[in-house]
């Protein structure tokens, strides 16, 4: 067993496996503990492709179908990449009644996707949450990682403005 | 760990925190975290080593203060004089004036004797905001843990289970079922393994009591887990809680270490026979992963969809075995009742609803925050006293509580006492503790349109009922809201939320009607408003 692991894990040889191994490992490898790999492999990859799940299902001997099933069925698992910046607006009922809608128009207006999607040069994903549980600076966004209460369409564009002109600071 | 080591351990904090002069605490809960704390707390650290006063002054982050709309918050000194706003600029000022001067700064101060805070009463919420959410050492000389060193060297599990029983507490989830007889069910359940639950998996949207109480004294959680186990005879505990919580799970995890290292949970807790491990799981966003059995499924890693009761959970449930299921809330009032006793606790709040409830104001109201107020309360003094009511130029016009599953109460219901039955009697329910407050430019039938969305959304599918008819109101309610509705849906909108609501699987569907009805209930001429005249015959076949 332990001969197996310390090989490459992967036949891409891609390292970052050997980090899910040990998150699988550390689970005992059981089908229970799903949902505990699949949010590792998520931390790991930053979403969850299809030969991922391919080669979960075969780590916690379970059935494919399982496995996708479980991945689409909860929000948090993305099947595909996000954007360098993720504009999260919370959509939760205290947002609601403070405007977030209006903020969620101005956005999708302004990239010209819907929320849930990913501008075409993958800079910037609008996704929309639950609740954030920040209800008290309500409408609230999370913005790449930082929670950004009291927020106005405008303020809201002003944020993602910058993003772009940042993206094309750098030509890629 | 022995009960004597336990009081050492106590006494050795409270005489390590003598050391300092002065204790400045500020709010590191996610709302104030969100308007800058972090910045503030620095800009203390680098005013007080400049003026040489960072070895009397200790600067601790504490959880949740409750006026989350005004953060950051600062406590500072033995008084605990209440600062809101505390910029940068605000923080030097602080130690320039209050600390070195006594002075207060008045610009920042908050009246403690304001009604935000005066009609609050504190006991799920007692140690958020003044011990380091952080540490095991505060909590313990805060009186942590001596409840599950009193049960498990002086009590029987029975005699646990009674004190909760006589306690009269009520589940903190939602529903209000009896906590002392769901444990004595468990209890008395047959198999050698059990298992406890702690539901953190706060969905509502605009709920964020839960999420407070394990940012800001998540030993408490843990022992009142514990004692749970103790009672019922479980040796493993589960804490199911949100991924949209990652500061939660942060202290969780640090909470479990630092027990299980000082040997408050593990094996042969306080030398008993009781052995007692907790591991967390983490959700993945889906709001039907609230109902018990969903949950479950998701512990077992599986899709998080309800099956049928019975057999309830607490005969059969996680992996099979007899669980027992309680929320957050219901877990931290524990350790209090066993503490100071279930006289007392049942001498708080009403003879049915006993004990405080703890819910998130938010929406068109002043004062947006976490309070916790005694159980019959009028809903009145809430909104208007402790909330301060609506924003200048606005009229109050609905309290809706209970989220997706609850109602919208107006105006002339806002004398009702806040207990279960009262607020079942409008058509709402208490929920987990989420209430938003509307003015008079919300409209309610877009309201109840959100609402509906949301659930359609979050239904997972397995029954029709919920799967289809979900779906189905929501357009009826978005024809509605376009103007290109009769009489005649509304009639069907009322037929469709009534079969719904009697023939769904779990609460997701059955409660999900709920916003509209308690809308058209309340506010049915805002539906009628909308509606296109009706056509007359002649008319519609001239039309054509």
């Amino acid at each position: 067993m332990s001969r197996v692991e310390s090989k490459s894990t992967h036949p891409s040889g891609d390292n970052r496996f050997k980090l899910l191994d040990r998150a699988i490992t550390k689970h005992n490898a059981t089908g229970n503990a799903l949902i505990e790999v699949l949010h590792a492999a998520q931390g790991i990859f930053g979403y969850l492709e299809n030969d991922l799940l391919i080669y979960i299902a075969h780590k916690l001997k379970l059935p494919l179908s399982r496995v996708y099933g479980v991945a689409t069925f909860y929000h948090f698992f993305r099947l595909k990449p996000n954007g360098k910046h993720a504009f999260v607006l919370c959509t939760g009922t205290a947002c609601y009644v403070k405007g977030a809608g209006a903020i969620q128009q101005k956005l999708e207006h302004h990239c010209n996707v819907k929320f849930g999607e990913t501008t075409p040069d993958k800079n910037i994903s609008l996704i929309s949450a639950r609740c954030v549980g920040s209800c008290g600076l309500a409408p609230v966004a999370v913005l790449d990682n930082a929670v950004v209460g009291k927020l106005t369409p405008e303020t809201a564009l002003q944020r993602v403005k910058q993003w772009e002109e940042k993206s094309e600071e750098v030509p890629s | 760990m022995t009960l004597e080591d336990l009081n050492e351990l106590a006494e050795k904090e409270l005489e390590r925190q003598k050391n300092f002069k002065n204790r400045l605490l500020y709010c590191s809960a996610a709302g104030c975290v969100s308007c800058g704390s972090n910045a503030t707390r620095d800009a203390f650290k680098k005013s007080l080593k400049e003026k040489g006063l960072d070895k009397e002054v200790e600067v601790l982050g504490t959880g949740c203060m409750g006026l989350c709309g005004e953060g950051p918050l600062v406590k500072v000194g033995s008084d605990d004089t209440l600062y809101q706003r505390v910029d940068e600029n605000a923080a030097a000022r602080i130690v320039d004036e209050h600390l070195l001067n006594a002075n207060k700064v008045a610009e920042n101060l908050i009246n403690p004797d304001d009604p935000f805070f005066a009609s609050q009463m504190k006991i799920v919420l007692e140690n958020c905001g003044k011990i380091n959410a952080e540490s095991i050492e505060e909590y313990i000389a805060a009186g942590g843990y001596q409840a599950l060193a009193k049960a498990l060297t002086e009590m029987s599990q029975d005699e646990v289970i009674d004190e909760v029983r006589k306690s009269g507490l009520r589940g903190r989830g939602g529903a209000g079922y009896p906590t002392g007889l769901k444990w004595g069910i468990v209890r008395k359940a047959k198999g050698d393994q059990k298992y406890v639950i702690c539901n953190a998996d706060e969905g509502d949207p605009g709920a964020f009591m839960d999420r407070s109480v394990l940012e800001g004294d998540p030993h408490r959680i843990l022992e009142g887990m514990a004692l749970a186990g103790y009672a019922v005879g479980a040796s493993q505990g589960y804490i199911y809680v949100r991924a949209e919580y990652p500061m939660a799970i942060e202290r969780l995890k640090l909470a479990i270490k630092h027990a299980e290292r000082l040997g408050l949970l593990g094996n042969r807790i306080f030398e008993s026979q009781f052995n007692f491990r907790i591991d967390l799981r983490i959700g993945a966003g889906a709001f039907v992963c609230g109902e018990e059995t969903a949950l479950i499924r998701s512990i077992e890693g599986r899709r998080g969809r309800p099956r049928p009761r019975p057999p309830y959970p607490s005969e059969k449930g996680l992996f099979g075995a007899p669980t027992l299921l309680n929320n957050v809330e219901t877990y931290a009032n524990i350790a209090p009742i066993i503490n100071r006793g279930s006289a007392w606790f049942a001498s708080i709040g009403t003879p049915k609803s006993t004990g405080t409830k703890v819910f998130a104001l938010a929406g068109k109201i002043k004062n947006t925050g976490l309070i916790e107020v005694p159980m019959g309360i009028p809903l009145r003094k809430i909104i208007f006293d402790i909330g301060g009511g609506t924003p200048e130029g606005t009229e109050f016009k609905a309290a809706q509580t209970g989220g997706p599953s609850g109602g919208c109460i107006p105006n002339d219901h806002l004398d009702i006492p806040v207990d279960y039955e009262s607020l079942a009697t409008v058509g709402s329910i208490m929920g987990s503790g989420g209430m938003i407050v509307m003015d008079s430019e919300s409209r309610m039938v877009d309201v109840a349109k959100y609402f509906m969305e949301f659930c359609a959304d979050e239904s997972c599918g397995k029954c029709v009922p919920c799967r289809v008819g979900t779906k189905h109101i929501y357009l009826l309610l978005d024809k509605i809201s376009n103007g290109k509705a009769t009489q005649d849906d509304i009639a069907l909108l009322e037929e469709l939320c009534v079969m719904v609501k009697e023939t769904s699987l779990c609460g997701l569907g059955q409660s999900a009607p709920n916003p509209v009805l308690s809308t058209l209930r309340f506010f049915r001429h805002e539906y009628e408003e909308l509606l296109k005249p009706a056509l007359h015959f002649e008319q519609s076949e001239k039309s054509r």
